[in-house]
């Protein structure tokens, strides 16, 4: 069959679901949290980039390359600061961050 | 002088006094501060004793009000300081300074030794003036000012030991009830208001005919309106003069010093009702309801309060019991509407009771304030001229005297008055009839208890001198005494000795009129020539025909007192001196136990009211207060707050997961209502 | 036609599959290397669509640049995987629950617009003519949208500033050159003359 515009928007929803789905179901270490964030980006890219072909429009193109240098970014700042987590912690559980209870 | 300016200086000076003593007592010392009060007493009974003899005999008005100051002024609601002088409140005037100025030079002698005598004096002179202001007062506001400044004055004295608890007790005790009084008091002077659209005496007497058959619709019935404001009224006096039902703080009262037994609980304020019943003798002619129920009410007090006076061993508790009958006898002869004659009674009173009461203070004094009766005896070898003024006292509150030469002691002339009043009175009058047994009975239970108080006191063996220590004193003026810095100094087995001069010298002068006051005043108060001495002051309708009547009483009951007085002096030597000690043998047994214990009413009052209050007061504060008032107010909201506080505090549970899974919650359901919403 | 059918859903799978492994493998480093297939998967995918350059752009950065940082702090945080949790969390199920519904509504979504909505009268992917991708992505990046291209580069500095304040610290007791001072130095205080006896040392 034709590969028509929702069957990637459809590859894309799955994506982002399976990152959304990483961010609470693992209990394993806050990296996974990272990555599932860069999956969820990566599906948003893959949306942009599908609607900007098949709507001829090349600015999705352009917002999807912008997404992607926030994306690198993120992942930066996001590493850096676990990184320091791990320095004061000893640990990068995730069961362990939680002095913000109330 | 004039009038004016005399009797103004004469309502004042106590004030002065009592300001100074007060205020600056400690600075001006305790000598001056005694001085400075006793001689303006002094001031103040020249005085009064000067208006006495001008308004009744020289050229004075018959009756005139100085206007001093405004009090109050609200729409028909007026009232003004005032000085109303006519003979009536000539003849309280006389009374109270003579009485309050020989108690200021008594107290001279009696609190030798206390450490406040300052604030002692500058009571007592404070009193005095409420007193004044309440016989001089020209309206009912006034007259309700010096009436709770009494009762105040009494409150401060009563509890003037105040370190004592039992003396804050009774002091309150007698606040309290009075205040019950008072109820009806402020009751009475409101129905006066709305009836006569004013507070003024002068302006309400004169309205009183016309209204004597009015009527007054409340809450469905209708009421007579002069009977029900008189007794209303009434039922301030009751409180005030310690009348059944009511009396329940005269006896306690006995807490303050002696002085102030004789004062305020003897002869000047507890006759303020006595005092106001006839000063509104205009009203009350015309409400027989209302004399009815004071009628009753005397005579029941009048014997009820002789049966416990016999059983008491309190020398000061005996005295007070017979001041609370003799209070009944001048309120049944207001009933009867003989006024004079309570008026001529209160005279008369004044003096023989103030006499027994110093007198006792004397004995109190001597044996080192015990008070107990049967731990004294045989003090009159000790205590001879005491021991003649309370005869003379006792003679005069009998009533001795020989009706056939109308020679007697003071209390012969009014007390036979007033029970030949009410036997008149009871020809035609079932209640006045009661009046008149209860009177006579009374007579002679006075008789008994006044002679077993001479005989326990003064006759047979002496048992004062088995008392070795004074440690476990059983008596509360011990206590008292201990705590006011005892210095005498003389040791317990020292003899009883006589009063100092300043105390002897009033008690002399209370015996001289306990003699002769009836005999010489009698004509002037109840004798046919009276209205020239009363001069409009009391107005006698149906009772004029009562006191006129007098001398054609038949012989039996003029004789009648005489011989029920001396049927109780012959029981009471038979007792207490005869068969020494028989006395304290009946002293046993559910009847004695049920006069003893004064019938028992500080219980059922206790039990109801106090009790009563009590849980009412409870109910509210636990019940309604804290539990619904403040449990759905302050304490219930923050507990609420709390709760839910906690609660949603569980959310928060620190894991950035659970807030991601609550966010994709919150999408899914956003995304799922967005499509529903769209595709309809 | 049927190649590029084949060619999609092999692709598809693999990205699908790989994140999945991403999300459940106990190693953190197996995590990442799946994350790498999902990155290639995905930029297979670019180049199925005609977008060439982004797929390209896709490997370098996010490959190269963002996955490699992921295994150097992965690594670096020495982390004990043996002691790892194996937690099963309890919001599995419903978590589950949600992310199907959340699937399938989106997927809804997609089908209603590429049928009847904007992309309805979609001529399929485009090929317009004469530019590559990159040219035409460089025709409106650098004159239309020449602010944005800056704002994203200042957000990369501003990342790269924020990591290093967060990570860096001074550690002591480690020679380091200080070329001022060393520049600074003159005879005074670079030497010192001393004369000395034969046998014996130099005690300062």
């Amino acid at each position: 069959m034709t590969i028509g515009l929702s069957h990637y928007l459809t590859v894309a929803a799955i994506l982002f679901t399976i990152g959304v789905l990483g961010i609470f179901v693992n209990r394993r270490n806050v990296i996974v949290i990272l990555m599932s964030i860069e999956l969820i980006l990566l599906a948003v890219n893959i949306n942009l980039v599908a609607f900007s072909v098949f709507l001829h429009d090349v600015v999705g193109q352009v917002y999807a390359l912008v997404v992607l240098t926030v994306a690198a970014a993120e992942a930066a700042v996001g590493l850096a600061i676990l990184v320091t987590f791990f320095r004061s912690r000893g640990t990068i559980a995730v069961d362990d961050a939680s002095v913000m209870r109330g | 002088m004039s009038p004016q300016l005399l009797v103004t200086v004469l309502v004042f000076a106590p004030l002065l006094g009592a300001a100074i003593a007060g205020l600056g007592g400690r600075r001006i010392g305790d000598t001056a501060a005694m001085a400075i009060t006793t001689g303006l007493l002094f001031v103040a009974c020249a005085l009064g004793w000067t208006t006495f003899i001008q308004v009744i005999w020289g050229g004075w008005p018959a009756h005139f009000t100085v206007e001093i100051a405004p009090f109050i002024d609200v729409g028909a609601f007026r009232s003004t300081w005032s000085v109303r002088i006519d003979s009536l409140s000539a003849v309280m005037l006389i009374v109270v300074t003579t009485v309050s100025a020989l108690v200021h030079l008594y107290s001279w002698g009696y609190m030798a030794d206390d450490a406040h005598k300052p604030r002692f004096f500058a009571y007592l002179s404070l009193f005095t003036f409420f007193m004044l202001a309440l016989v001089t007062a020209a309206d009912f506001m006034q007259l309700f000012f010096g009436w709770e400044g009494v009762g105040l004055a009494s409150y401060l004295l009563i509890g003037f030991w105040y370190q004592k608890d039992t003396a804050n007790a009774a002091a309150i005790k007698a606040f309290v009830v009075n205040r019950v009084g008072d109820a009806g008091f402020a009751l009475g002077i409101a129905t006066v208001f709305w009836a006569f659209g004013s507070i003024r005496f002068a302006d309400i007497f004169p309205q009183v005919p016309a209204h004597a058959h009015a009527l007054w619709r409340f809450a469905g019935h209708d009421f007579q309106l002069m009977d029900l404001a008189c007794v209303l009224l009434f039922i301030g006096a009751m409180g005030k003069s310690a009348q059944f039902l009511l009396h329940t703080w005269l006896p306690d009262a006995m807490e303050g010093p002696t002085p102030v037994s004789a004062l305020i609980h003897a002869a000047t304020m507890v006759t303020a009702g006595v005092y106001m019943v006839c000063l509104l003798s205009p009203m009350f002619e015309y409400a027989p309801v209302a004399k009815q129920v004071v009628t009753v009410v005397g005579a029941i007090t009048a014997l009820f309060a002789a049966t416990i006076g016999l059983a008491q061993n309190d020398i000061k508790r005996v005295v007070a019991y017979s001041t609370c009958s003799q209070l009944g006898y001048m309120f049944f002869a207001a009933g009867v509407g003989a006024y004079p004659a309570a008026m001529f009674h209160l005279f008369t009173h004044a003096f023989f009771k103030a006499l027994l009461f110093l007198g006792a203070g004397a004995v109190i004094n001597a044996v080192h304030h015990e008070q107990d009766m049967r731990k004294m005896g045989g003090l009159y070898r000790y205590l001879p001229i005491t021991y003649a003024i309370m005869v003379i006292g006792t003679l005069s509150i009998t009533g001795v005297g020989i009706p056939g030469l109308d020679l007697g002691f003071s209390g012969f002339y009014s007390k036979d008055a007033i029970i030949d009043a009410a036997y008149v009175a009871g020809r035609t009058n079932g209640v006045s009839n009661f009046a008149f047994f209860a009177g006579l009975i009374a007579a002679g239970l006075t008789s008994f208890y006044s002679w077993r108080l001479i005989f326990m006191t003064f006759h047979g063996k002496p048992k004062w001198q088995e008392i070795e220590t004074h440690g476990e004193a059983v008596d509360d003026a011990h206590a008292a005494h201990a705590q006011d810095d005892h210095g005498h100094g003389h040791g317990h087995d020292e003899p009883p000795h006589e009063a100092p001069w300043n105390m002897r010298g009033p008690l002399l002068l209370l015996a001289l009129g306990a003699v002769a006051a009836g005999g010489v005043f009698a004509e002037a108060f109840i004798g046919p020539e009276r209205a020239a001495f009363w001069r409009g002051a009391i107005l006698e309708l149906s009772g004029a025909h009562i006191l006129d009547a007098l001398k054609s009483v038949p012989p039996p009951v003029v004789w009648a007192p005489l011989v029920v007085t001396a049927l109780g002096f012959a029981a009471a030597w038979y007792a207490y001196v005869l068969r020494e000690g028989l006395g304290a043998r009946l002293a046993r047994g559910p009847l004695w136990a049920f006069l003893y214990n004064k019938w028992y009413f500080d219980e059922i009052y206790d039990f109801i009211f106090v009790r009563g209050a009590k849980a009412l007061g409870d109910l509210f504060w636990k019940g309604g207060d804290k539990a619904v008032i403040d449990g759905l107010g302050p304490d219930g909201v923050s507990a609420v707050s709390l709760m839910v506080g906690k609660a949603t505090a569980r959310l928060q549970t620190g894991y950035v997961y659970h807030y991601a899974f609550v966010m994709l919650l919150g999408i899914a359901g956003l995304l799922s209502f967005a499509l529903w919403a769209f595709s309809r | 036609m049927i190649l590029q059918a084949i060619a999609f859903y092999l692709l598809a799978a693999t990205t699908v599959a790989a994140g999945l492994a991403v999300i459940s493998a106990r190693n953190p480093v197996h995590s990442v290397l799946f994350l790498i297939t999902a990155f290639f998967s995905a930029a297979g995918l670019f180049v199925l669509l005609g977008a060439e350059f982004l797929a390209m752009i896709l490997v370098v950065v996010y490959v190269g640049a963002v996955a490699v940082l992921f295994l150097f702090v992965v690594m670096m945080l020495d982390v004990d995987f043996a002691e790892l949790r194996r937690g099963s969390s309890r919001y599995l199920p419903i978590g589950l629950a949600v992310a199907l519904l959340l699937t399938i509504e989106m997927i809804f979504v997609a089908v209603s617009v590429a049928t009847n909505g904007a992309a309805a009268n979609s001529t399929g992917p485009f090929r317009a003519g004469s530019v590559t991708n990159a040219e035409a992505i460089g025709r409106v990046l650098y004159t239309d949208y020449v602010y944005v291209f800056q704002a994203a580069g200042v957000v990369l500095l501003i990342a790269m500033i924020g990591a290093i304040v967060l990570t860096l610290k001074h550690r002591v007791g480690i020679k380091r050159q200080d070329v001022g001072r060393q520049t600074a130095r003159t005879t005074a205080t670079g030497m010192r003359i001393v004369s000395i006896k034969s046998g014996e040392g130099i005690d300062a």
